[in-house]
Order: C-alpha cells, then structure tokens, then sequence
C-alpha cells in the first residue's frame, strides 16, 4: 500500500468521526465559555432540574449551581460551599461527587419532592450523603430548593487542657554498640479468630498495648497451607487502630480474598510496635451507640470532640462480638466531617446481614488526625 | 589481611628452602610475649642486608635492616592482641620467631549492655547487664578483672554486685525495685565507669474506682488516684475506658490519666449503668439515681 493511499485514507476516517461527533456530542464536551458546563438534562422536569444541579457539584461549579437554586435567598453561595464541602479541612474537602442516585417522592402541580444519594468518592473508600430535595416550578423550568445543613460555628472561647505527650530520644550514630535504644513498646495479641467469608479468610482480632508508653502498631498474617509453605500474607491496612496509648486495645481485620478457609492448616501473626512521639488528646467522646437490628443493620452514634482542638478526620472501629464474647465482625467508618470541639458529629457503620443476629455485644474505638500534626 | 600474610608465609618457605641450599650465618632473638602498646627490641645477628616482618592478626610492619642491629618498635605500635610471626629474610636464609602481643591488664574502655531499658516493678531477675572489658587499643582484656554493677534508684540506696570478667566479659541478673521511677544502672571496671538509663515502671492497677456527680445536664466523672498493687502511680497517658449504658444505648468515653486521675463526663440519663476498667482491670459501677 502507498504512503499516500493511508494519508488519503487517515484524512477521511478523521472527517468521518468529526461527524459524528459533531451530529452525536457527548456530555462531557459540552463548555461555556467559562468553562462551566451546560445543561445536559431537561429542566423541564423535577428529577432533570436535580440531576442537572448535581452535575453542576460534579464539576465543582459551586456559582452555578448556587446561581439554578429556588431559595437562594435563604443563605449565601459560602453555606452551600461549606454545607458541601465543609468549613474546616475533612474527608470532605478532598472528595469528589462520584455519582448520584435521584428518585421522585412526588409530584404535585408544581411542587415535588424528590430523594437524591450523592456518592462521594475518597481515598478511603466512598460515603453517601441522602437529602430530600423540593423542586418547585418557575415559568417553564423546575428549580431545586436545597435543603441547607448550616455547619456548626464554635463560639471563640479558651478551652482550657493540660497536654500530655510523650518525646523520644532515640539511640544516636555516636553511641557505642553497647548503648541500648529505648524498648520498643510490649503489645500483645489479645485475640485471633479466623472465619471463611466471601470465599476468602477474614482474620479477626484484637491488639493491646500492656505497656506504658505509647506504640505505633501494625499486625501482618501469614497463612500456612498443609505442607507447611506459605499461601499468602496480608496486613491489617486501615482497619486498625495505629496509635496505642498504654492499656489500650485495637480491633484489627486482615482479608485474604482469594484463600479458602479448608486450605489453611494454621496462621502465622506478627505484630509490630514501635516508639513514637505520641499525644494523649484529643478525647473523643462516642455517644448514643445503637446497633440498630437486620436487614439493614447499623452500628449508628455520635463522636463529640472533648479537647478544644479541631479534630480533621475520625476514624471509627467497631469489634463485633457473640454472646460467648466470641469475635463476630470487625468494621470501620471515617466521618466525613471534622470534629469541632463540643460539636456531635454522628457515623454508621454497616454490618453484614448475615452476621447482625448473632452480635450482642461491641465496642466502638475512635482514631483521630490533626493537619496541624500532619 | 589473608592474602598478604599467605604470599609471606609462600615467601618465607621458599626462602628457607633457599637457606637449606646456602646458609647464612643470621640470627634472630624476639621477645616471647610483649602487652599491647609496648615498645618492642628484636635483636639480629649476621652481616648484610635483610626484611624484617611482623605478621600479626591486624598489622603487618616491614622494615629493611642492617643485620647486626637491634630493632626497636616504637610504644604503640604494635597495639593488637594476638600471635605473631616475626621473620628475618636475609639475601639467602630466613629465621622466624613467634611473638605473643597481649592486651593490656587495665582496663580503659567498657562496653555495657544492659536489657531492658524498661520493665514492670518487682520483676526477680529481670534486669541483665553485661560488661565488656577493653583495653585502650580495643583488645578484650583476657585476664580476670573485677567488674561492680551498681543500680541506684532515686532516693534508695545503691544495689551492688561484683562479678569477675570471664574471657573479658561480665556479667549479673538483677531484680526490679518495688518502687517506680528511673534507675541509673552504673558499671565500673578499673577506672571506668559506664552508665545506662532503666525505667522501672508500675504494673497494672491494683484498683479502680470512681466517683460521679451531677454538673448541669451531664455526670461529671472522675477516678481515684490510680495506683499499682505496691503503691507506685499508675503513669499518665494510660486509657481508662468509661462506659455509659441506658436502655439500648451505650456512651463510651476512652480517657488517659492525667495527674494520676482520669475524668470525663457524660450524658446524664435517669437509671443509667455507668462502669470504668483500664485494660484487664474492671473497677466500680454506679447505678445514675439523680443525685
């Protein structure tokens, strides 16, 4: 084939799909001249009025979807940024509206209600924030009222706290080989349970620092098959609880997805600890715990920040156990929104269906991260 | 060090199957044993040139010579323990002598190791210090020294005990005090002394008990002093656990001690179980009655 036979060729495939394109355009390639994007779905419907606005929060065009609000006039552009985003640096400020579930309640005339699920999207992993919105008729489009959660404001005030933390000196490259570095911290393994779930192995357990300085810990498994040999090794990530302060203990849960239960003939743990320059604060305070009953079973409450500082993102652990005290379930939440101090703040963590009837017991764990310590 | 000191020995062999074929009238008079860091003399005896050479497990001198003369090593200069060879190579023999080096008999240097930097209080042989003897070139000192270790606690008197240095290392088991705090652990050989930090710290809570009282809408709680089974505080930073149980509902509140004390509060609900534990340790509960 000649070079000008595929030169003819490349030219006329590329007019083609300018074509089609230009006769079927895709959503994405629509722009303003600002940048923001059109409307894609037809505001002549209430659901078409909300999918178009969450599309507008898609793309962050905050003014713009303030700017297609009905009650607008209620709060300003700032709350709706704030109610979305958060005023203080969260989960929130880093999430992106990943997708967004719309389903019409009602429709009267020209009032509606419609329930919509926006699925934020982090690095650890998705939360759903649920709003019912109204939409009302204007002229010939529907306008979408949002239902705005003004974020608690901390009164200034001096929040009096005596400070603990522990400071390590670690061993220098001047000490001779005989001087000893600070002990590690003792932890130790309080409880180990497997179980065979979605065809891979869960590990279920617990970790307790019996020492009394802090640890930073992690537990690593090996899973050992019949002859002996090594059939995988997993660590506990993020569920677990890193920092120990002395006397407490962490549930921990490491997944092998892709082992069988039958194949294992015993495990191999390993947890680790080591020293690390620690704070006692912020106390976090876990109210209201409730396991709501299957099929949709929740371990729901509210984390309230004791300490005056501003607590970023909260990680939430809960061990699940049987009327034996038998570990059942470990699971865990981040709450989307910072912990302001005195201000409640509610999580929900899922529990598996088919685990809910056999819980009676748990216990619920809180971690926490500062940007200021970052 | 190996290679040089194989390529001598080569040498020295065929030299003295030389010598064999044609003597040389060479002599040499070394000193059997010398301490590390002394000045040595080797004598010679014949007329000519020769090499002398010192083999020893970390040095190795050459020096040409006028046989006839007496060579001295400086003081220092030969400084590590161990066997030598000393060779003379002459034009066509070679006469070898065996010196010993030594460490010297006073200690200048300690190693100490001393496990662990921290542990519990009133543990029966669990604090282990080890103490390596060292010359002031690094050589282990060999010969039998007396070795003290001395553990002071603050504001209690010094435990000793002596041991005597087997093949340059001694050592003892020593008990944990009853009474908390920072223990200087202190090794002395000689003249020197090494020192190293133990933390004895207190054990679990012995028990746990706490108060609570009504502030506004909340119950305001708070520990007694905690202290272990000997009396020593429990250190600060260690979780008590408040828990609050009304009806379905749980409050749980992990607080560390501060000042010896762990206070908190929570909601305040009519007939609520309010209970508190610190590790395996479960300590009182008080049924919310309003007042």
């Amino acid at each position: 084939m000649s070079g000008r036979l595929i030169a003819l060729l490349i030219t006329g495939l590329t007019v083609v799909l300018v074509i089609i394109g230009c006769i079927f355009p895709i959503s994405a390639a629509y722009a303003t001249p600002e940048g923001a994007p059109k409307p894609t779905h037809p505001l002549s419907t209430p659901q078409g009025a909300v999918e178009d606005l969450f599309q507008q929060l898609q793309h962050r065009d905050w003014h713009g979807a303030y700017e297609s609000l009905a009650n607008r006039n209620q709060f300003t552009e700032q709350d709706l940024v704030r109610d979305l985003v958060g005023s203080y640096s969260s989960l929130r400020s880093y999430a992106t509206l990943d997708g967004f579930e719309v389903r019409p309640l009602h429709t009267s005339g020209d009032e509606a209600e419609v329930r919509a699920g926006l699925r934020w999207a982090t690095v650890v992993g998705s939360f759903e924030d649920v709003r019912t919105l109204k939409v009302t008729r204007a002229g010939d489009k529907w306008e979408v009222a949002w239902p705005i959660q003004k974020e608690a404001r901390v009164p200034p005030q001096v929040i009096p706290v005596n400070y603990l933390r522990w400071d390590v000196i670690y061993r220098g490259a001047e000490d001779d080989w005989g001087a000893q570095d600070a002990e590690a911290p003792h932890v130790r393994i309080i409880d180990m349970h497997p179980v065979a779930r979605g065809g891979g192995v869960v590990l279920l357990g617990e970790l307790l620092n019996e020492d009394v300085v802090p640890a930073f810990v992690t537990v690593k498994a090996t899973l050992l098959g019949k002859n002996g040999g090594a059939m995988g090794t997993e660590d506990a990530f993020d569920k677990i609880s890193h920092i120990l302060l002395p006397k407490q203990v962490t549930p921990f849960r490491i997944d092998f997805r892709s082992i069988r239960l039958k194949d294992v003939d015993s495990v191999r743990m390993s947890p680790s600890a080591s020293l690390v320059a620690a704070s006692a604060d912020p106390v976090i305070e876990i109210q209201d715990q409730n396991l709501s009953s299957a099929p949709q079973a929740k371990l729901s409450g509210q984390l309230l920040n004791q300490s005056g500082q501003v607590v970023n993102i909260a990680h939430v652990l809960g061990t699940f156990y049987d009327n034996n005290g038998q570990l059942v379930w470990v699971a865990d939440e981040y709450a989307n929104r910072a912990l302001l101090p005195q201000t409640p703040v509610p999580f929900s963590i899922d529990v598996p269906a088919d685990l809910a009837h056999e819980v009676s017991r748990y216990r619920v764990v809180t971690s926490t991260y500062m940007s200021s310590r970052i | 060090m190996r290679a040089p000191a194989f390529t001598l020995a080569t040498a020295l062999l065929l030299s003295s199957c030389l010598g064999l074929a044609a003597a040389q009238d060479i002599s040499l008079h070394a000193p059997a044993s010398v301490q590390a860091g002394d000045a040595v003399s080797i004598q010679t005896g014949g007329s000519g040139k020769a090499v002398l050479y010192i083999v020893g497990p970390g040095q190795v001198v050459r020096r040409d010579i006028q046989l006839g003369e007496t060579i001295s090593l400086e003081a220092g200069e030969m400084h590590d323990a161990g066997h030598y060879i000393v060779a003379l190579a002459g034009s066509s023999s070679t006469q070898t002598a065996d010196l010993v080096v030594t460490s010297a008999t006073e200690p200048t240097k300690v190693n100490f190791l001393a496990k662990p930097s921290r542990l519990a209080v009133d543990r029966k042989n669990a604090i282990s210090g080890v103490a390596y003897v060292f010359d002031a070139f690094g050589n282990l000192v060999l010969r039998p020294t007396k070795v003290s270790f001395d553990l002071s606690e603050n504001g209690s008197a010094t435990r000793s005990e002596e041991a005597t240095s087997h093949n340059g290392v001694a050592w003892v088991r020593l008990d944990s005090a009853q009474k908390a705090g920072r223990a200087d652990f202190e090794v002395r050989a000689g003249n020197v002394s090494v020192k190293r930090i133990v933390q004895q710290v207190p054990g679990e809570p012995c028990t746990l008990h706490m108060n609570a009282r009504a502030v506004g809408d909340r119950v305001e709680l708070q520990t007694d002093p905690l202290r272990d089974c000997a009396g020593n505080p429990v250190p600060d930073g260690t979780i008590v656990t408040f828990k609050e149980t009304y009806g379905g509902d749980e409050t749980t509140v992990d607080v560390p001690l501060k000042r010896g004390i762990a206070q908190t509060s929570v909601p305040m609900r009519q007939g609520a179980n309010i209970s508190v534990a610190t590790g395996v340790v479960i300590g009182n509960e008080i049924r919310w009655s309003g007042r």
